[in-house]
């Protein structure tokens, strides 16, 4: 064939085709393992996968298109497998494989139809042929090829059955038989072409699995089914909160040991103080969500490779179509309780380019576990712990920070989807795959390949930036005045290094919120994770420690100039305020920018969440001033 | 097709089509045309909601939306107004008239 006229040493490329539960990433994984490259198709959200196969004889490389039901593209996104069929997005794939559901043929040779007309040399792979006998299905694989005239093949993919043999016949596409005539265009004439296909090769459907149905009656109940989603969901978000926790904690020991371990093997000095600070926490700050996200994925991948997925989204559907989203986004927003950064991964369940988006704009809204060392330390400092009926006020001033939060999230979302990214999109559909037992080795490599695009993708930004701010709270060294105190010390070097200077410098722009240079500093150092601005508060203070001490010092500080308090009732509502908005974590931004492509995204939230943040604290500023 | 869809002697016309959104769960029917002039309904098209296809409402999320339809196999669900677009010659109108 011409289009295969290669030399023996470029790899042939395969295009891996198939619907969403066609088992095809099961089989990208059997052929490449775990030697997969994750990279984006350009302007695009759409991941690009391709991997090696090991063939006898020659190099060969599998590209994983996004699972899809057809060629003809409703949004960009979707366009992504249409061009690279033709070549226009990337090199053209040298053959196709398109993958399908044994147990729903029918539809999948709709699919195989289109698929036909590219003119690309093109084989059949059958996967969950186990499934149809065990469901009373049949069908004839031989007649099968000859009736579609392509190699068509069975296998079972998660054990990896028919694997060698699809690996012998990749390694010699040009010997694939074409098909004599190409199906038709027009719907109805695809689905007689399927018909008649299917009627010659005793294709027997299977039952609809009986386990399913019994699974379901109580799953998709009306009061049993809504039951069992609010506990899945408290379980799920416990989960990730609780288990997370002691892992975390672990890798903050470690990091703290090795920054000690290092400050005293090291001269004292800067390098120390670069190594210690610098450099080790930056590395502890991307291990660190390496527990929530294994976590996440881990739950997440359990709960979609059963098949619970689908039925959650299904029943959540009807809540966020009311702001404009559908009910895969739900578990995103869920997970971003815990932590933006996993929820906003979490979002590539979302199939509608846009819902995805929004998503991901809204996620860093939810309030996250980084934000409640924040509040602790301004509640516990400022706001009585009196009883207000039966509740503590302090509990409920928490409450309403996250009841700001959330609503927040939802109301821009509604917003967005009524202005900057409106427009219909795919429309809501999605199949209800039968239960099925889940395989350890096909969750484990899921689990550990979100993992390893989190380390490789956005850990060498989060690394970068926060080398950066230490170099920025570091930098210049201006040595305190002889006999000061080591706390005192630090509190000069900060107040001079180029952060404090910064923070000096933003003081007008933030003058109006109620806040003063020290706590501008804080905000500052606070980009690298919320909580920073905790231990930059308590070196600013020179407190001793970051509970008791920085407490009283914060509540006691009285501007030089005015002899006011600094920390008067309206600036601390308006910081709370302020981080209930602002997106302060330099993490989700490179998620973000990750996850979208594009730094247009990331600059397009934090620049919305700055300004609300800012007109909000403001608000709140002035507000509490005039009551107080 | 001809339009003869008449919500007001649906039940009595054998032949009378019926939104698929408008179907009981349990009940079924036959797809005999889906609105296709723009992306979505083709989509609805390439997901299988064929003219011909016989289709299955199998139940209703527990806020009454989306709905889950058999059909072709497989199972999928729609939100009501996008299964609106698919209209149906209804089995059960069809077998007791």
């Amino acid at each position: 064939m011409s289009e295969l006229a290669l030399g023996p040493d470029a790899p042939l490329r395969f295009g891996l085709l198939g619907s969403p539960n066609s088992g095809k990433t099961t089989l990208f994984n059997g052929l490449t393992g775990l030697r997969a490259k994750v990279g984006n198709y350009p302007g695009v959200t759409v991941e690009r996968r391709e991997g090696r196969v090991r063939l006898e004889h020659r190099r060969a490389v599998v590209i994983d298109l996004p699972g899809t039901y057809s060629l003809e593209p409703l949004s960009p996104d979707e366009a992504v497998v249409s061009r690279v069929l033709s070549g226009d997005l990337a090199e053209r794939p040298d053959a196709l494989v398109v993958v399908a559901d044994a147990c729903t043929l029918d539809r999948s040779l709709l699919l195989l139809a289109q698929v036909l007309r590219v003119g690309l040399p093109t084989c059949l792979v059958l996967t969950m042929t186990d499934e149809l006998h065990a469901r009373g299905g049949h069908i004839d694989i031989a007649h099968l090829e000859r009736a579609l005239g392509i190699p068509v093949l069975g296998v079972v993919g998660h054990r990896g059955l028919g694997l060698d043999a699809l690996r012998e016949m990749l390694s010699a596409p040009e010997r694939w038989s074409r098909p004599h005539l190409l199906p038709p265009v027009e719907a109805q004439e695809r689905a007689a072409w399927a018909a008649s296909v299917l009627d010659h090769v005793s294709h027997q459907r299977p039952y609809t699995s009986r386990l399913t149905e019994a699974i379901d009656r109580v799953v998709l109940h009306p009061f049993a089914g809504s039951a069992l989603f609010a506990v899945v969901m408290i379980l799920f978000f416990q989960l990730i909160f609780a288990w997370a926790t002691p892992a975390m904690d672990a890798i903050d020991a470690v990091v703290g040991a090795a920054a000690s371990a290092a400050q005293r093997l090291l001269p004292a000095g800067v390098v120390a103080d670069f190594a210690s600070q610098g450099l080790i926490h930056g590395v502890g700050a991307v291990v660190i969500f390496v527990p929530q996200i294994a976590l996440l994925f881990g739950i997440l991948y359990l709960l979609e490779d059963v098949g619970y997925m689908a039925r959650a989204a299904f029943v959540v559907d009807r809540l966020m179509g009311r702001i404009g989203l559908e009910g895969r986004s739900f578990v995103s927003l869920l997970s971003s309780y815990a932590c933006a950064v996993p929820g906003i991964m979490a979002t590539r369940t979302i199939p509608a380019p846009r819902d995805r988006l929004v998503t991901i704009l809204v996620a860093p809204l939810m309030t996250c576990s980084a934000r409640l060392p924040v509040y602790a330390l301004l509640i516990g400092a400022f706001v009585p712990a009196v009883a207000v009926g039966p509740f503590g006020l302090q509990g409920l001033v928490l409450l309403g920070l996250y009841l700001l939060g959330s609503l927040s999230a939802l109301a821009v979302a509604a917003v967005l989807k009524r202005t900057l990214l409106r427009g219909a999109g795919p429309p809501f559909y999605m199949e209800l795959p039968p239960y099925r037992m889940p395989t350890l080795k096909l969750w484990a490599t899921q689990v550990w390949g979100s993992v390893r695009a989190f380390l490789r993708r956005a850990g060498t930004i989060i690394l970068g930036v926060s080398i950066m701010l230490w170099v920025l709270l570091n930098v210049p060294r201006v040595d305190a005045p002889p006999g000061a105190t080591q706390a005192e010390a630090r509190r000069f070097e900060l107040a001079h290094s180029l952060a404090g200077t910064a923070g000096h410098a933003i003081e007008p722009l933030i003058a109006p919120l109620g806040f003063d240079w020290k706590i501008g500093v804080g905000l500052l150092s606070s980009l690298a994770a919320r909580e920073v601005i905790v231990s930059t508060l308590a070196q600013i203070y020179a407190a001793t420690d970051e509970d008791a001490s920085l407490r009283e010092a914060i509540r006691t500080d009285v501007d030089p100039r005015t002899d006011a308090r600094v920390f008067t009732p309206a600036t601390v509502a308006a910081l709370l305020v302020f981080f209930v908005f602002a997106l302060q974590c330099l993490s989700t931004i490179a998620v973000m920018r990750r996850e979208t492509n594009s730094w247009r995204w990331p600059a397009f939230a934090f620049s919305y969440l700055l300004a609300i943040a800012w007109l909000a604290s403001f608000a709140t500023h002035a507000l509490v001033s005039a009551l107080t | 097709m001809k339009t003869n869809f008449n919500r007001a002697n649906a039940g009595a016309d054998v032949g009378a089509l019926v939104p698929l959104d408008r179907l009981s769960p349990g009940e079924s029917g036959t797809i005999a045309r889906v609105e296709a002039q723009d992306g979505i309904g083709r989509r609805l098209l390439d997901l299988g909601f064929i003219p011909g296809t016989p289709v299955r409402v199998v139940r209703r999320a527990p806020l009454g939306d989306p709905v889950s339809f058999e059909l072709r196999g497989s199972r999928i669900c729609l939100r009501r107004s996008e299964a609106a677009r698919v209209l149906v010659a209804s089995h059960r109108e069809g077998a007791t008239p």
